[in-house]
């Protein structure tokens, strides 16, 4: 006769625990999301009504408790090209060196960590150095020149964090399979290892451009303005952001009654910007995969 | 000519390469001179003099107690080591009190003489004039016109950037309220940030992770001052209610927010380092019996608590130099806080408030770039922390 075996003690405790637990890393991942959806809904609910083709179309007036939000909308543009003009071409070029020429050892290291280094830093350090070297020392002043150039710097580790690493996922087999053929160095790199990485650096690139649109210490001192109604004409001039103008509308001003519904509008459309790269990025990563399979 | 070429693409690659490492150094140059320019900053506002009658002894006075004699908190001479006899104090916009128009003459040509003489049959004032004022045969003495010293700024325990005649710039306050609020708000983090690493890397369903993975990429991607704005609209009036507190910013408000904003590179961090546990050490548990969550516990969390570390310090890195959002929510009183849920100010939340008002090339301003040093500093050890416990754990593996 064979005696049922009930499980000890022990083990029905030990699978108890394990329930209650993952139970509540469950509760705990979903607050997680509900705190993301509770501020974008908020955001969302608030803003929408404040949204219209006028606020996107026009400048602030009235000491802005009315009027619309169109200049900042365009220096952030204008920003994130500029930072995208500066970070771009540097930060490529960097992380093709690193995963490509570098040879192992202290050099790569060394690179490594300043560039580890320089993405801790924190963004209002940016702001500070942004103003002593270009505001001041290059004499730029608060123009979108200055602030491109700091948010250029902001951007950099990202940048070239994501070049190396996708470069770096690339099997070696595509590498000697083109130098077999006798392509050089240069020639590899530029018909087959760029190409093959570049799905991954266009979605780093554009997320690096999320980032750069929703800074706003780099840019207290090296180009926002608190108003400037007009559009900006060169490079030297200053201009408005909408992080900057959100920070402003809802921590000082005239009439605070008034700039409330404004600054709603202005952090939809700041995360209506940071939600679209997103997807966009998200959308493109897929894309390429989709293609390369 | 192709060597050539490709000579020239190679330099410019290398070129680049230490461009992270060339604006690290720029930082450190820049930062460095102006920061410590402060210490050769008079005590006194440049141009000023403070101005005491012949017979009083006192020679030199620490910012403090200039503070602290002008703010009429020390009355006594007899406190700060001199003899027994009360203070008045005089600044210029006094001199109407004590001289009638006639006497200081129709474009005021005669103030200089005026206060020197006022000054010199009051044996218990102490006047703060600009120098150039007083006639040079003034029979006045002068208080000894010392430097900022480095004491006075790291040790000094009041912020006071724009108090006149002795600014006050010591740095406790702001390093105790950056300390504070990044600590509790990791406190708050820690237990979300690992419990979601873990859900994310050993429990969740490969659906699940893909909602979650996307929703932790989103909360990195929202802005801080966004961040700081649903702060200061929703967060602070809650606890302002829900802890009856006289005002809503507070430490506490900054903390939640920090934290919010700290989980995401925690979790990212942290979820990486246990998903590339070896799966045979997972298996090799598994296979003796143990249930997941003890594999979990002993297994996959100690083999990976390198990255789980690395994870919580950069949280802790990210909540130190965050700016906007600080700023917004934590009311931002210089004062050394003593609970979590009153008003303080950290040291990003000062750059940024206080460098638009700060004449260039000052005290105040380069006060303010010590204070980005010091935050530099503070974020490169932790970065160096970080670096050495990774490469501490690829030691261990192999």
């Amino acid at each position: 006769m064979k005696s049922v075996e009930y499980p000890s003690r022990y083990a029905v405790r030990k699978r108890y625990a394990q329930r209650v637990a993952f139970w509540l890393f469950r509760f705990f991942s979903l607050f997680i999301a509900f705190i993301l959806f509770a501020i974008l809904g908020f955001i969302i609910y608030k803003g929408a009504g404040v949204l219209s083709w006028d606020f996107l179309t026009k400048a602030p007036s009235d000491g802005m408790t009315s009027g619309g939000i169109f200049p900042a909308i365009v220096g952030t543009l204008c920003l994130m090209a500029g930072s995208a003009v500066v970070a771009f071409p540097i930060g490529i070029m960097s992380g093709i060196y690193m995963s490509e020429f570098a040879s192992k050892g202290w050099v790569v290291k060394f690179i490594r960590l300043m560039t580890n280094n320089l993405s801790g830093v924190p963004s209002i350090v940016f702001g500070l150095f942004g103003m002593a070297l270009f505001v001041k020392y290059l004499n730029f002043g608060d123009s979108i020149l200055a602030g491109s150039l700091t948010l250029g710097m902001l951007s950099l580790p990202l940048v070239i964090r994501t070049t190396e690493e996708a470069l770096k996922d690339i099997p070696d087999s595509m590498r000697e399979g083109s130098l077999a053929l006798g392509a050089s160095k240069l020639q590899t790199i530029w018909r087959v290892i760029l190409p093959m990485g570049m799905p991954r650096i266009i979605t780093g690139l554009i997320l690096s451009l999320g980032r750069v649109s929703g800074e706003t210490a780099p840019i207290l001192f090296t180009c926002a303005a608190y108003f400037f109604p007009q559009l900006p004409t060169s490079i030297f001039d200053q201009c408005m952001a909408l992080p900057y103008h959100l920070y402003v509308l809802s921590t000082s001003g005239t009439d605070m009654a008034a700039q409330q519904p404004i600054a709603y509008g202005t952090a939809l459309v700041l995360i209506v910007i940071i939600l679209i790269i997103n997807l966009l990025s998200g959308a493109l990563r897929r894309y390429f995969e989709n293609r390369l399979k | 000519m192709k060597k050539f070429f490709e000579a020239i693409v190679r330099g410019v690659l290398t070129c680049s390469g230490f461009v992270t490492s060339l604006v690290i150094l720029l930082i450190i140059g820049f930062l460095f001179t102006e920061g410590a320019g402060l210490f050769n900053e008079p005590m006194v506002e440049e141009g000023y003099v403070l101005a005491l009658n012949k017979e009083n002894d006192v020679s030199s006075l620490t910012a403090e107690q200039i503070k602290a004699v002008f703010d009429e908190d020390i009355v006594n001479w007899k406190e700060i080591g001199g003899r027994d006899m009360p203070i008045t104090t005089f600044r210029l916009e006094d001199v109407e009190r004590y001289f009638t128009v006639e006497e200081l003459g129709s474009e005021y040509e005669h103030v200089g003489m005026c206060i020197a003489s006022l000054i010199a049959r009051s044996p218990g004032m102490i006047a703060f004039v600009p120098q150039s004022m007083l006639p040079a045969d003034a029979e006045v003495r002068y208080i000894d016109d010392s430097t900022i010293s480095l004491s006075e700024v790291f040790a000094g325990t009041e912020w006071f950037p724009t108090a006149t005649p002795a600014p006050l710039f010591g740095i406790v306050p702001l390093l105790a309220g950056t300390l504070w609020v990044s600590l509790f708000a990791i406190l708050f983090a820690l237990p979300f940030g690992l419990s979601v690493a873990v859900y994310m890397s050993e429990v969740a369903s490969e659906r699940m992770r893909s909602v979650l993975k996307p929703v932790i990429e989103l909360l990195n991607g929202i802005p801080s001052v966004v961040y700081g704005f649903f702060g200061l609209i929703v967060i602070v009036p809650l606890l302002q209610q829900g802890f009856n507190l006289p005002v809503g910013e507070s430490g506490l408000a900054g903390s939640i927010v920090l934290a919010i904003m700290a989980l995401p590179t925690m979790i990212t961090v942290a979820e990486d380092a246990m998903r590339s546990c070896p799966r045979s050490l997972r298996e090799a548990s598994l296979a003796l019996g143990a249930t997941r969550w003890q594999t979990i516990c002993k297994v996959v969390i100690p083999s990976s608590m390198s990255g789980i570390t690395s994870g919580i310090v950069l949280g802790i890195g990210r909540a130190v130099g965050e700016t906007m959002a600080v700023l917004m929510v934590t009311g931002n009183a210089a004062i050394i806080p003593t609970s979590i849920v009153e008003p303080l100010r950290t040291i990003p939340a000062t750059i940024a408030a206080e460098l638009g008002e700060a004449p260039a090339g000052g005290a105040h301003y380069q006060a303010l770039f010590l204070l980005g040093v010091i935050l530099f500093f503070i974020t490169l050890v932790i970065n160096m922390s970080v670096e050495y416990i990774s490469s501490r754990n690829k030691y261990k593996l192999r």
